[in-house]
């Protein structure tokens, strides 16, 4: 049964273009930071005696003004944006989805509660309030994975407020409820899963944003610290040297604009196959 | 002590107009056993009586009266406790089969929920119970059936599987709300049969609501007619249709469509349309459709009137409305 499912996913997949480009771009993104726990071509160490190396076969890409390898500094940043996007994403995740779902099942002033403080939170430019935590807490990887995390939370308690309330005002969850079923059941048997797409969906969109907010914070200062490298601080780094050495600032660039453009093309086609009524009329 | 005893049971809506009372002082009560036909137009309140009866009133509502089940007020009932009745003693069928099933789960998996929530039964249990069930309400191949998903099914067998679900606890009563309005003709009958059997063979008391008086006069043992949230005709079914009384009765009966009626003969209608529940008039809320209406109608509540053991009338002019044939009152 489920094997038969899934082999209908996989045919409506390859049928989404979006999906299959998005997909491979993602997956190239994983394995380049899978790739990089066990092996990288170069070192981040710096090696005064190999700056501003050409590129070639030792160093893919050349090297930078400390010496360090570029394709590596790239490999690892990869692993430092998918760990801070996963876990502000999962923050945001349970905590906005928990949020609308009870927003939803209690009604009354619950839901309005939620709502304000969500409309409230919404009134801050998320880079803005994300430089304001960090200010406050200091700059570090941490700090910067709460900031996108909070600003996430109320972008998915409304979205599944919303989408929940439209579920609760359907049919069968009035026959459910006729069935002797509390609000706590409904809302995970029926709710729930007649949502779980859409909020998949947005989740893939979000970890674009995490990425590029993790990499705007970096470029900031207020991101990763060194010596970790990461996308943001490379390109800031990259920006003193741009008359010098402009393609240092173009591969950071690069690889932001391949994860953000691969992750929105994912959720694009992923809204494609999960959620027909939703994808839009081409 | 009936079973069911719902004692001058009023729902007020909170509008933005203001309070609408779309069930006024309504009275009726349902032995262990007994079938009752509620019929009305729409919006003469049915539906709200039967989710008044289930706890699942809308939230801007307000109840007063009560509703006795075994001699327990389930309008005093919390939240908790009324789900434990529900599902367990009363359970419910509702018009849209298409849409009362969840999308994304097996009629297997909804089958089996309620048994496993009321009964306590074990999942391999629970599975074969529902394989029983799926039997008993008439689908083919329940074993195959049982993984299928909503949208595999069509309606008349949806609706099987939605009696399925509201059997499945071995309810007390049945509350059945417009249960074929949304099905072919030809399957109108067989589902109705079907509820007919299941109810006689497990001894439930069906409460059926509908628009149809064909449908309420071959199912029920019990009619109330509802007409603008208050009850204006009560009492056997054989009965009423021999001796149609209040003018209402009577020009629903007249507006059913009749074979053999001259080709060209209009259908007849009963003119005017449900009055305003937010405006109503103090007096009898049929009083601006009624052909017998005279000035007292309009501005007193009628009395009930008692004109066989049993069958009563909410009428000012029940013996005017007797003597007149249906014919006369609505052409």
């Amino acid at each position: 049964m489920s094997d038969s499912r899934f082999l209908a996913f996989l045919q409506r997949s390859r049928r989404s273009r979006s999906l299959v480009v998005g997909g491979l771009l993602t997956a190239f993104l994983m394995i380049s930071a899978l790739v990089s726990l066990l092996w990288t071509p170069g070192t981040i160490d710096i090696v005064i005696a190999n700056r501003f190396k050409p590129p070639s076969l030792d160093h893919w890409l050349g090297t930078d003004q400390f010496g360090r390898d570029i394709v590596t500094m790239l490999m690892v940043g990869t692993q430092n944006s998918i760990v801070v996007a996963v876990v502000a994403v999962s923050i945001g995740l349970f905590a906005g989805v928990s949020l609308g779902l009870l927003a939803a099942a209690r009604r009354g002033w619950t839901e309005e509660l939620i709502m304000r403080m969500s409309d409230f939170s919404f009134a801050f430019p998320a880079i803005l309030s994300a430089i304001m935590l960090t200010a406050i807490f200091g700059p570090g990887g941490v700090n910067s994975i709460l900031a996108i995390g909070l600003y996430n939370i109320p972008v998915f308690a409304r979205l599944t407020r919303g989408s929940a309330n439209a579920i609760w005002a359907r049919e069968f969850v009035m026959a459910a409820r006729a069935a002797g079923k509390g609000r706590l059941r409904i809302t995970f048997e029926h709710i729930l899963p007649n949502i779980l797409s859409i909020i998949i969906v947005q989740a893939t969109i979000l970890f674009a944003i995490a990425i590029l907010a993790e990499a705007a914070l970096s470029y900031l200062g207020l991101g990763t610290q060194p010596p970790d490298p990461s996308w943001g601080r490379m390109l800031n780094e990259a920006q003193k040297l741009m008359f010098l050495q402009p393609m240092q600032a173009v591969y950071p660039g690069l690889a932001i604009a391949i994860a953000v453009f691969g992750l929105n093309l994912l959720g694009d086609g992923l809204r494609d196959v999960l959620d027909p009524r939703l994808s839009r009329k081409r | 002590m009936p079973l069911l005893h719902v004692k001058d049971l009023s729902i007020i809506l909170s509008t933005n107009d203001g309070p609408a009372r779309a069930v006024r002082h309504l009275d009726f009560h349902l032995d262990a056993g007994e079938t009752l036909g509620i019929v009305g137009e729409s919006g003469c309140g049915k539906s709200m009586t039967a989710l008044a009866l289930m706890g699942l009133l809308p939230e801007m509502s307000r109840t007063e009266g009560q509703i006795l089940l075994d001699g327990e007020d389930l309008l005093q009932k919390t939240e908790d406790e009324m789900c434990r009745v529900r599902g367990n003693r009363l359970a419910m069928i509702f018009q849209e089969p298409m849409t009362s099933l969840n999308p994304v789960h097996t009629i297997g998996h909804q089958i089996m929920e309620p048994l496993r929530l009321h009964l306590g039964l074990s999942e391999s249990d629970a599975r074969a119970e529902t394989l029983r069930l799926l039997d008993r309400v008439g689908i083919p191949n329940p074993t195959a059936r049982i993984d299928n998903y909503p949208h595999q099914l069509s309606g008349g067998q949806r609706q099987r599987v939605m009696i399925a679900i509201a059997l499945s606890c071995k309810p007390d009563i049945l509350i059945a709300d417009e249960p074929t309005t949304a099905l072919d003709v030809t399957i109108q009958d067989q589902i109705l049969e079907l509820i007919q059997t299941l109810v006689q063979e497990e001894g439930m008391a069906l409460v059926l609501i509908s628009h149809d008086l064909g449908v309420i006069s071959e199912n029920t043992d019990n009619i109330l007619v509802m007409y603008g949230g208050a009850a204006v005709e009560i009492g056997q079914t054989e009965r009423i249709f021999d001796d149609l009384v209040h003018p209402y009765t009577q020009g629903l009966f007249a507006a059913m469509p009749k074979l053999g009626r001259a080709r060209n003969a209009r259908l007849i209608t009963i003119p005017g349309t449900v009055p305003d529940l937010i405006h109503m008039p103090t007096g009898c809320t049929f009083t601006d459709r009624c052909p017998l209406a005279s000035d007292i109608c309009r501005n007193t509540p009628p009395p009930v009137v008692e004109v066989k053991a049993g069958h009563m009338v909410a009428c000012h002019h029940v013996q005017e409305a007797r003597h007149r044939k249906t014919e006369e009152l609505f052409s």
